[in-house]
């Protein structure tokens, strides 16, 4: 195993970049647009109500799976690279 | 054929087919009924886990919740689903890489304590009990629908089943059981919200049927939904919500809950590689986002056909006389969930908000209270006959919703039988037990298990969807940060551990005792659990006890992080074992000891 190398730390270091970025993006549509910034997109209309209410009942869920599907195609790929994949 | 004799079948095939299966696939030796060998397949596998995580409190309870409550019970559906996120990320490929069976294991193991393991333990049969009790909850009012018996005997019949058909299976025969309980549900649920939603809006598919116009008003669904409830006295449907602290900390306690109960966890150690654990939690998601994608919809169609059949001609119009109401009012007059009171002996339903607001209003048409209770629980099931539609659906949605409730109480059953059986008595009281005689431990602790989830689910201390949110609380408080910390930290040792749960645990315990009663027992509660009398209540930002949870967490993290600054750090191999499960090449077949 590559352990305590600088090869190892680069690919933990990677992968918590990855982590962060994603959960950025995973609290903006949900406790962002859905909850604490639904008064400032009031004004854009969707059927009936408005964008807010959309990221609350789905908006957020559908980004949710974007994400999943993203940071496991990308860690997958990461896992190859760094050469730590299972064989 | 009686609609009786419809239900029946439905019911009765679906059983009998999830029961072929689990004689077929019976778990022999105590791996099998733990892991199922180590081999599903990541859509599988997602599908099983979807199953096993959509209970009675998604498919049963929480459209009817989101009807009630609007915009403000979104909370449900981004907290069931964001969760996912979390597992994907922060915890199922390391956990798979570690390579053991349950929860306590890891917290046993990397915090090298036979103490942080029954800490561990303790807090998974805490958090799965109360699970169990919103399920139960949910499956007795399903049952007693469909056998037409009160909630009660519905709960008992319940009981009965979810036991005989855990204690026969085990992991291995619940995968595939379960695949084939997803496949019921998801068709269960979505066939009757395509046909609302076509009635309703001319449109197919129900998650675009919500935003669409209103084919009858010309009006979009949901503004003439807003003008139906706000004529009636109730908040707007779309209204935002003014504590917004409280509806971040209930989302945030559902999403790291998700990501803390055992028995979603422990899906992600049956599948073949590293790789697949991630998209394993994806295809999870997907599957669940199925029907949560149609929750919704579901919600806002049921809502407004219930007041379209008590106002035939509007809510500003007469309402229904009593004596010429639907049948399936009848019905679920027989279950005790939905009750009727003349209270101005007019011979009519009233069913408006009785709030000092709307009194005047109220006395102007000769309304005397309302009159009309409808438990929020029957909403989805009875939707299909609220919306009269043909029979089969009605006794196809009954299927699917015990088939919701069965999979995730077994599910949860078999976390507890394991974490008594496997990590209790196996791991620590008498390591040399025979793998018989922890097989007959482990059924043993599922009977107790649901007994005791019987008792308190008689009276439980909210609706199903509800009773399940304190269980994500309390996983929340206790396991999650565990398992964090256990992967992200190599400095936080098993005393910082153990404290950081203990911690966590104890206050959401006791913050969920005060205002719902000691250990859920009815009329034990030491405050009335009334936004006022919450945590910075007085601020009108209070925190119910349902938000608890993501307090509980915090807590947990700074107790953990402060014991550990303040004591030795782990020994070398701890921290070895720390690097190693962040690396996935190595991970062989999930193992035994």
């Amino acid at each position: 195993m590559a352990n305590h190398t600088n090869n190892a730390k680069a690919y933990w270091q990677a992968n918590l970049r990855l982590i962060i970025g994603s959960l950025v993006i995973w609290a903006l549509v949900s406790y962002g647009f859905g909850i604490l910034l639904r008064p400032w997109l009031a004004g854009i209309p969707v059927g009936g109500t408005d964008l807010g209410f959309w990221f609350a009942q789905q908006g957020s869920i559908l980004t949710f799976i974007a994400l999943i599907f993203f940071y496991a195609w990308r860690m997958n790929k990461l896992d190859k690279e760094f050469g730590v994949d299972e064989e | 054929m009686s609609q009786f004799a419809i239900n029946l079948i439905f019911v009765g095939g679906s059983f009998a087919l999830y029961i072929a299966i689990a004689i077929w696939a019976r778990a022999g030796t105590t791996k099998e009924f733990y892991v199922a060998g180590g081999g599903v397949n990541p859509v599988m596998n997602g599908m099983a886990t979807a199953a096993d995580w959509m209970s009675a409190a998604s498919f049963i309870s929480m459209a009817g919740l989101i009807a009630a409550g609007g915009y403000a019970n979104s909370t449900f559906l981004m907290g069931w689903t964001g969760g996912y996120v979390l597992l994907a990320m922060l915890l199922a490929p390391y956990l798979r890489k570690f390579g053991k069976f349950t929860v306590p294991d890891f917290i046993g193991d990397r915090f090298y304590s036979t103490g942080a393991r029954l800490v561990a333990v303790a807090c998974l049969i805490i958090a799965s009990v109360t699970y169990v009790i919103g399920q139960m909850t949910g499956a007795g009012v399903a049952f007693s629908r469909f056998l037409e018996v009160s909630s009660d005997w519905g709960l008992m019949i319940a009981a009965v089943i979810v036991f005989l058909y855990a204690v026969m299976g085990g992991m291995k025969g619940i995968t595939y059981t379960q695949v084939a309980q997803y496949v019921v549900l998801i068709i269960a649920y979505t066939i009757p919200a395509v046909f609302i939603s076509l009635q309703l809006t001319d449109t197919f598919l129900p998650p675009l049927g919500l935003f669409a116009e209103h084919t009858e008003s010309g009006m979009p669904l949901l503004a003439k939904l807003d003008q139906v409830v706000s004529e009636l006295g109730f908040r707007d449907y779309t209204a935002d919500v003014d504590n917004k602290l409280n509806m971040v900390l209930f989302t945030l306690s559902l999403m790291i809950g998700t990501a803390g109960l055992p028995h979603v966890i422990i899906r992600f150690f049956t599948v073949p590689k590293v790789a697949d654990a991630r998209w394993s939690a994806g295809w999870a998601l997907v599957f669940i986002a199925l029907l949560y994608l149609t929750a919704p919809a579901v919600a806002s169609m049921a809502r407004l056909n219930l007041l379209n059949t008590i106002y035939p001609a509007g809510p500003t119009a007469q309402a229904i006389e009593y004596a010429e109401r639907p049948d399936w009012m009848k019905t679920w007059e027989t279950t005790g969930l939905i009750k009727f009171d003349d209270k101005n002996n007019d011979g009519r339903i009233q069913l408006y908000n009785d709030t000092p607001a709307f009194a005047a209003t109220a006395a102007e048409r000769g309304w005397d209270g309302n009159e009309l209770t409808v438990n929020n629980d029957i909403l989805v099931l009875a939707n299909p006959e609220i919306a009269n539609l043909p029979g089969w659906v009605i006794g196809l949605i009954a299927a699917g919703g015990l088939a919701a409730a069965l999979s995730t109480a077994a599910g949860l059953l078999l976390a507890i039988s394991s974490a008594i059986s496997h990590d209790l008595i196996k791991g620590s009281l008498k390591p040399d037990i025979s793998e018989k005689g922890e097989l007959l431990a482990a059924r043993i602790s599922m009977g107790v298990a649901i007994v005791v989830a019987t008792w308190l689910g008689m009276n439980p201390p909210g609706f199903a969807a509800q009773t399940v949110a304190l269980a994500f609380g309390i996983a929340a408080a206790s396991i999650f940060p565990a398992l964090m910390m256990g992967i992200f930290s190599k400095r936080v040792n098993s005393v910082g551990a153990i404290s950081g749960m203990l911690a966590g645990l104890l206050s959401t315990c006791v913050y969920i005792f005060l205002y719902l009663g000691w250990f859920f027992i009815p009329g034990t509660a030491t405050f009335e659990n009334i936004p006022q009398n919450w945590l910075f209540g007085g601020t009108g930002y209070g925190i119910s006890p349902l938000s608890f949870g993501a307090v509980g967490a915090m807590i947990n993290f700074a107790v953990a992080f402060t014991v550990s600054s303040l004591t030795a750090p782990p020994p070398v191999r701890i921290q070895e074992l720390v690097e190693s499960v962040r690396f996935p090449r190595g991970a062989g077949q999930a193992v035994d000891h």
